[in-house]
């Protein structure tokens, strides 16, 4: 008799997730063998031609875009991860201190992430602006002459990195808070009774117990940052002098302008090894400092 | 969900004045720079031509053009955009509303061999990039002939909805006592019958969540509707607007007021459900435990 409830439960369980299960399969799992199998072919849409690793040699050898793009790509993130991770940090804990208005504060912070991406690149298209921008004019207020940022090669990616620093009181922010706030009350007591500053308890309490927060953040915002392209798309091109020609943007014209679909899957199964393996060692070296509650250590 | 409910709650320990005083001042004026390129927008939206290019910049515009976001709507087919954009936010969000928390129900109230193990390839599509995808999802569209159609933009919903979605209602369905089920189940109540009259009307602020979601993602989708709609009517807003820009880019006042048409639901609909946002975000968050 049990036996049958369990199947029962069994077969329910499976036709409840099976909605999921088909999507993946259609959505996902088949597409990324599809994928894997169209970056052996040349292939234009109209007609296929298998030509072995030929799209991957001609990538790393022959395309000094493709180089341009990942490095600029990496570069974004290098940027873009840290300094936006530590800013959404810092937010967090600024807001978790005892001060009135927090709501509003942590309204006007999350506000820039409402704005829908195609209207912020066009509005940050607008702030950059070399002779009429917001960002200039204020530079000029200081005594400073600003560069023409999205229109020199020197400074566009500068002005993207700004540009995302402007999300850090976005969905990581809030993710910090709520960490911040699942830090029991007692740990700060117990260090405080110690005699331990500031600084301390923040080092040795806080960050430890919110570590495993962080680590999330820091792979969510890596993988984000590496898949920039909307606003470059809109607000550059990828210029100027390619300066600002990401890998995703790239990808896209591969596929969708220059029909070089064989080539465009061959970049995105690079791009997925790559985060892979990423995703990988950063697992590995977050034995050393994440720090999961409850497993001993 | 208990564990993500926001309380704000200080550690121990008063602040000094002078603390406290330099805590304000970094508060304000972090306030003031997230906020200034958008007042910045909103006052060049109100400029008339002259005074968009004037020197010193003008914050409070004399005269404000309230005009221009007429000028704005009637110069391309906003109006299309907006309804289509809203059919297609609509019926995703209801999809992928309804379909992930059937998912869920599945992951959160029944026993299945490999259930574990499918649980987390879910959770690890969160991970993955979605250009390698992208490509071969094209070819399946374009085979089926939908191209400059919604169907590649709403059909996909239909499926779950995402790891993400369904992370966010298990976790919720798992807060909800097993008694009630139970209670249910004696009274002959059939699982489906459990899933839409037990756990569904207590999981409206999760459901909420889900759905405020929903709305704004597909609000804000640009990928999609750019790879696969090619008609300037069938538009949404988002590559609309990216149409705007190539026709009308030098009216730079006509150009943030449309910005600004495509920012205002998304904000609005911030005011109002904040909390759901904040939840679901904190939520996402403990994926990473």
């Amino acid at each position: 008799m049990s036996g049958k409830v369990a199947r029962h439960e069994s077969a329910w369980g499976w036709a409840l997730v099976a909605p999921w299960v088909v999507g993946f399969l259609i959505f996902t799992l088949g597409p990324m063998l599809y994928s894997f199998w169209l970056s052996f072919q040349k292939y234009d849409l109209a007609h296929g031609e298998y030509v072995g690793i030929e799209n991957y040699r001609r990538l790393a050898a022959e395309d000094p875009l493709f180089w341009k793009s990942l490095s600029n790509t990496f570069l974004f993130a290098l940027l873009s991860v840290p300094l936006g991770v530590a800013g959404s940090l810092g937010a967090a804990l600024l807001l978790n201190a005892r001060v009135r208005g927090q709501s509003l504060f942590r309204t006007l912070f999350y506000l820039p992430t409402m704005v829908p991406a195609v209207a912020s690149a066009l509005l940050w298209l607008w702030v950059f602006n070399p002779e009429n921008g917001i960002l200039n004019h204020g530079l000029g207020a200081v005594g400073v002459e600003g560069p023409a940022w999205l229109q020199d090669e020197r400074f566009a990616l500068l002005a993207f990195v700004i540009m995302s620093l402007w999300g850090i009181g976005g969905a990581r922010m809030v993710i910090f808070l709520a960490g911040l706030q699942g830090v029991s009350d007692a740990y700060y007591e117990a260090a405080t009774l110690d005699g331990a500053s500031a600084w301390k308890r923040f080092r040795f309490v806080t960050w430890p117990l919110i570590s495993p927060i962080t680590f999330f953040n820091v792979i969510m915002g890596v993988i984000g940052a590496l898949g920039v392209f909307t606003s470059a798309y809109v607000m550059t091109g990828g210029g100027p002098n390619n300066a600002t020609l990401f890998y995703n943007l790239y990808l896209f014209r591969n596929a969708f302008e220059y029909f070089k679909l064989g080539k465009a899957s061959a970049m995105a199964w690079i791009m997925f090894v790559i985060l892979l393996l990423l995703t990988l060692v950063q697992f590995r070296l977050s034995r050393r400092w994440v720090h999961y509650e409850g497993d001993g250590n | 969900m208990k564990a993500v409910n926001l309380r704000w709650r200080r550690p121990p320990g008063e602040l000094s004045l002078p603390a406290k005083s330099g805590l304000y001042a970094v508060l304000i004026f972090l306030a003031a720079l997230f906020t200034i390129p958008f007042l910045w927008t909103l006052s060049t939206a109100l400029k008339t031509p002259e005074n968009v290019f004037a020197f010193p910049p003008q914050w409070i515009p004399n005269p404000a053009e309230w005009g221009n976001f007429v000028k704005a709507w009637i110069a391309q087919p906003f109006t299309f955009w907006v309804l289509n954009t809203l059919f297609v936010t609509a019926l995703s969000t209801i999809g992928a509303t309804l379909t992930a928390s059937l998912v869920a129900y599945g992951f959160a109230r029944f026993r299945f061999r490999g259930r574990n193990a499918l649980f987390i390839l879910m959770l690890s599509t969160m991970m993955l990039p979605a250009q390698v995808t992208m490509i071969p999802v094209f070819l399946i569209w374009r085979e089926a002939g939908a191209i400059d159609t919604y169907w590649p933009l709403i059909a996909p919903a239909y499926f779950g909805g995402g790891a993400f979605f369904i992370f966010l209602l298990r976790q919720f369905f798992l807060t909800i006592p097993r008694e009630l089920d139970e209670a249910a189940k004696i009274d002959g109540a059939g699982p489906l019958r459990i899933w839409w009259s037990v756990l569904m009307p207590l999981s409206k602020p999760a459901l909420a969540t889900v759905a405020v979601f929903g709305l704004m993602g597909n609000w804000d989708e640009f990928m999609a509707p750019l790879i696969y709609l090619n008609t300037p009517e069938k538009y949404t807003v988002s590559i609309g607007l990216r149409m705007f820009q190539d026709s009308m880019g030098t009216q730079t006042e006509l150009l943030m007021a449309a910005a600004l048409i495509h920012a205002a639901p998304m904000i609005v609909l911030f005011f109002l459900a904040q909390r759901f946002f904040v939840r679901g975000i904190a939520t996402t968050g403990f994926a990473g435990r």
